[in-house]
This record gives structure tokens, sequence and C-alpha cells, in this order.
């Protein structure tokens, strides 16, 4: 083994390389790798309080897959991903669009779609709950309806999904602007030669020209809303009736974890919603092939 | 007559792209001109039916009743030393680390990158409750340290700047080295400067990311003076259900600083936000 024998000056670059990683590795070590390795270790485990835990095997897991609330979650979840990702994507690439044309005051319009990004979701979700409001609240009466956004099962999810997409897509519009821009313009000199419409300019050469940040954009979103949690913790309390249509998983992790105080059933869903993560992301990179353009 | 034709079509889509951007704006802007609207009204003024649009006075009770209700100076001081330890220990230890993954040899390289890559692909809710432990345990729940303590380091930062790190030729480093400088001078006198841009970047991404953080603080400080604005407004949501001036006064309270920061900044909040790639 030759690679023992370091030069000095070899060693010490290696020395000082170890001591920069440490503080990091350190801190990784302690606050995630060992708490994940303990998170697993607690879905198999039932919390007797203070810390204290008893080793049930599969229990939490037989309990959480005969839950119908937590079903109910998983589905709120995908259903939260279907409702938000292909709408907002939609809409913040029309933003983005718009955006990429030649047009004054280009630098206020962004700065406008993309204010919801500094604001706390705890902060804007509140004037939502207003704008919502079943009673008072002013798109009720600009509708002349009774419409409970916030309390009707049937209508809080939709609701909660208005605020979502409302919240991301300036953000979104901003990483696909940047995309826009990376498209060479001549490639559109030579379509408009051709004579080519606009909308088949956009099926011809924006689409597969910006697909790579699209994919790159829907996954960072998919993924976003797989973990969503302080949205709807935001807009639905837990004492709303219509909690259960609408609570994610994560919002069913935080009830069970920290209320009900039942932290083996908690890591038994977070680990549930990262075998969904992964199961996502897998679909995404063979799915991806059919659709984004790397050629050019 | 062909010229004309297309020169109003091109004067339509002009005019088009204006009216499609500005209705967006309006309703991205909506929210918050309502927010600002309701928080000067009274009560029953906020609940008329049909609704006024703008209040009759300035209202500034309500902003008098939501700091009465919530110790907004301790929020505002909580947020800002979370931010603050949380942005340097981003900088610092992800500067360190990432120089060192991007410019220097040692054994156990790829093992040791694999974990920060680990961490940034697991969703930061499977750490909460042992992490949570660990502080209730060290008895420093309710504390500042608390709230800093998930993000002592980020694996973000460190996969972040060792990206900068290696668009830096390696020549400027091997010339620092060759004047006398050990590889800690190189780095903090020769390297690290040059990462200004991307330093920038994950300052206001880690600000923002704990400003807008909700779960953690909620679970680690349940103490109302030693929560952050995220967690007080959400107490102050089960406190006022129909006072809905008050509560829109507390959330313009808590969202100003923030605002008025990006209003400053917007080009370095946008792009640097836009670069870090992901909340």
């Amino acid at each position: 083994m030759k690679k023992n024998k370091l030069s000095p000056a070899a060693r010490r670059e290696q020395n000082w390389a170890y001591l920069m990683v440490a503080p990091t590795i350190i801190g990784l070590v302690v606050l995630n790798l060992w708490p994940f390795v303990q998170t697993i270790y607690t879905s198999f485990c039932e919390h007797l309080g203070f810390g204290h835990y008893k080793f049930v095997g599969l229990a939490n897991y037989i309990e959480m897959f005969q839950n119908g609330e937590f079903w109910r979650a998983t589905w709120n979840t995908i259903l939260f991903c279907i409702l938000t990702v292909p709408v907002g994507l939609f809409l913040s690439l029309l933003v983005a669009m718009l955006l990429n044309a030649k047009i004054k005051f280009k630098g206020g319009f962004r700065t406008i779609f993309f204010l919801p990004m500094v604001c706390a979701p705890a902060a804007v979700t509140m004037v939502w709950r207003w704008i919502f409001n079943g009673e008072y609240g002013i798109l009720n009466q600009v509708l002349g309806a009774k419409i409970g956004w916030i309390t009707d099962p049937n209508f809080v999810m939709v609701s909660c999904a208005i605020v979502a997409i409302w919240s991301n897509i300036g953000y979104d519009a901003v990483l696909l602007l940047a995309g826009l821009q990376n498209i060479p313009k001549t490639l559109y000199e030579a379509n408009s030669i051709d004579g080519a419409g606009k909308v088949k300019q956009f099926f011809t050469i924006t689409l597969p020209m910006v697909s790579p940040t699209l994919f790159v954009v829907m996954i960072m979103r998919l993924m976003a809303s797989v973990k969503v949690y302080d949205l709807i913790y935001m807009m639905v309390e837990e004492t709303n009736p219509a909690v259960t249509s609408v609570q994610s998983l994560m919002y069913l992790f935080y009830r069970e974890s920290f209320v009900a105080g039942s932290r083996g059933m908690g890591s038994a869903i977070v680990i549930w919603t990262v075998l969904l993560i992964g199961l996502v992301t897998v679909i995404q990179f063979y799915g991806q092939k059919k659709w984004v353009n790397y050629d050019v | 007559m062909k010229r004309s034709s297309m020169e109003s079509s091109k004067a339509l889509n002009t005019v088009l792209t204006y009216v499609f951007l500005i209705l967006g704006a309006l309703i991205m802007i909506f929210p918050f001109v309502w927010m600002i609207l309701t928080s000067s009204k009274t009560v029953p003024e906020s609940m008329a039916v049909p609704p006024t649009f703008f209040p009759k006075q300035i209202m500034w009770d309500n902003f008098v009743e939501a700091i009465k209700s919530l110790p907004f100076l301790n929020l505002y001081v909580n947020t800002g030393l979370m931010i603050l330890f949380r942005v340097i220990c981003a900088v610092l230890f992800s500067s360190m680390a990432g120089y060192a993954f991007a410019k220097l040899e040692f054994r156990g390289k790829g093992l040791l990158f694999g974990i920060v890559l680990v961490q940034m692909s697991l969703p930061s809710q499977i750490f909460i409750i042992p992490q949570y432990q660990m502080v209730a345990k060290m008895g420093l729940a309710n504390t500042i340290f608390a709230l800093v303590f998930p993000g002592l380091v980020s694996a973000f930062g460190v996969f972040f700047l060792r990206q900068t790190y290696m668009g830096i030729p390696k020549e400027i480093g091997e010339a620092a080295y060759l004047d006398g400088c050990n590889q800690w001078q190189t780095f903090y006198k020769v390297m690290f400067p040059l990462t200004g841009t991307s330093v920038a970047a994950l300052t206001i991404f880690t600000a923002v990311f704990a400003y807008s953080d909700l779960m953690w603080p909620l679970v680690v400080n349940s103490d109302l003076n030693m929560m952050t604005l995220s967690s007080g407004l959400a107490t102050l949501r089960g406190q006022f259900t129909t006072n809905f001036p008050v509560l829109m006064a507390g959330s313009l309270l808590a969202m100003l600083p923030m605002v008025i920061l990006y209003l400053i900044f917007q080009k370095q909040f946008i792009e640097g936000i836009a670069s870090t790639g992901g909340k």
C-alpha cells in the first residue's frame, strides 16, 4: 500500500482538510445522521413518556396501515401535489414568458411576483384566512356566495392549493425565466423566417429548450409539496372540523408526535413519507426520458 | 399591407402581455393591500356588508392590541438572533468544508461528502423528534440556542459553496501556496474573499428559511417570550378568531422587517434565493 506514504506536503494538506470539514461532519453526525438512525428505531417503539421507549416491532406500522386518518392524510398529500404542481408550473411558465418579453418595469413585476417568497407562511396565510372567511370574507362578498372556503370539507383543499400556488408562482417563474433567457435568440429568428406561428414556436422551440429547467423546478416543487405542513397548519387549525379533509402527512406527523405524544407513530409516519418521496423521485427520473430534452 | 398587419399584431401582443402581467400583479399584491387596509379598520367596519374598501381612520389601536397580546419585541429579538447565529454558522462552517471538499485531497473525502448528500436528500422532519429530545435532555428548551440548534451546520451550504470553490481556478490557490501561505491562509486570505456573491446568496437563503420555519420553533420553544415571529403568529391565530383587524396588524408587524430588507436588496434577494435553487 503506497497510499500510506504521503509526502509531508500532502500530509499537511490532509490534516488541514480534516480540520476544516470537522465542524460540519461532527455537526451532521450529531444533528442528522444519528437522529436519522434514531427515528428509524423509534418507529419500531412505543413512547412511554419522558424519552423512554419500549420495542414493539411492527406494531406502529400495523396500526398506521389500519388507520383511516393515515390513509386520508396520504391521499390528501397526493391530492395537494396533483392540485398545486401542474397548475403552478403552468402559471409560472406563463409568467416567466411574459417577463421574458420586451417590456418596461420588468424588475418591478418580478419584485411583486416574488414577494410572497420573503413573507413567512404564518403571516400570509393569515390574510388568506380573512379573504376566505365564510361570513365576512371579501371573496364571498364579491361572488355573492356563502361558501365555507376553509370550513367546508369540499372546498378546504382547493383553498389551500390556491394559497400554495399563489405563494410559489414568483419563485418558480424566476427560475424558469433564467432557463428561458438561455435560449439563443437565433433559434427564434430562424424559425420566424419559416413563418411559424407563436403557438407552434412554443411547442417546437421554447418548451423543448426550457424542459431541463422545468424538470428541476417540478422535482423541487413536488418534494416541497409532499412535505407541506406550515401552510395547511396555519390555514386550518386542529379544531376545525374540516381538518381531516386537508391534513397532510407532515401535519399528521406533527399532531401525532408533539400533540398526542406518540413519537413511535410519528416516526413511522415520517418514514412512510420518506419512502413516498423516494418513489416520486424514481418515477420522475424514469418519466423524464419521455419529455426532457438534453440534446441542445 | 402585410407589414402593417404584422406590426399591428405585434402591438396587440405587447398590449396583451401588459394586460396579463398587470392582472397577475394585482392578484399577487391584493392580499397585501387587503392586509394593510384591514389592519386599520374597526371590527364592525371589517365585517360590513357590503364591504368597505378603505378604512375611515388609521387605527393604531389594532397594532397596540396586537403588541399587547404578543411580546413583539421579544419575537423580533428571538427571530433576529436565531437568524444571526444560523447565518454565522452556515457561512463559517460551510465555507471551510466547501473549500476542503472542492480544493483539498484527503482520505475518506467521498464518504464524508456522502454524509452531506444524505442529509440534503432527507426531509428535515425525519430529524425533529431526536433533535427535540436532545435539546430537552440538555435542558435547553425555550432558549435561543434551541432555535439555532438544527441550523448549526448546513449541508446545503456545504454543497452550494463547494460548487462555488470548484469554479475558482486552482492556479489562484497554487500561487498563494507558492507565496508561502499555508492551506488555512490560502483559504481565508485568498479564496474566501472571492466567494462574496455566493456567501451573500447563502446568507439570504438561510435567513429567509429560518424566518419562515414554523414546525421547529413551535415544537422546541413553547414559552411565548421565546417564540419566533412565525410561531408567535400561530399563537395569535388561536387567540383572536374573529378580530381580523388585530390579526392583520400582527401579521403586518411580523412581515415588515423582512419585506423592508427585501425591497432594499431586491436584486440580491431574488438572485440569491434563485441561485440556491430550493426552499
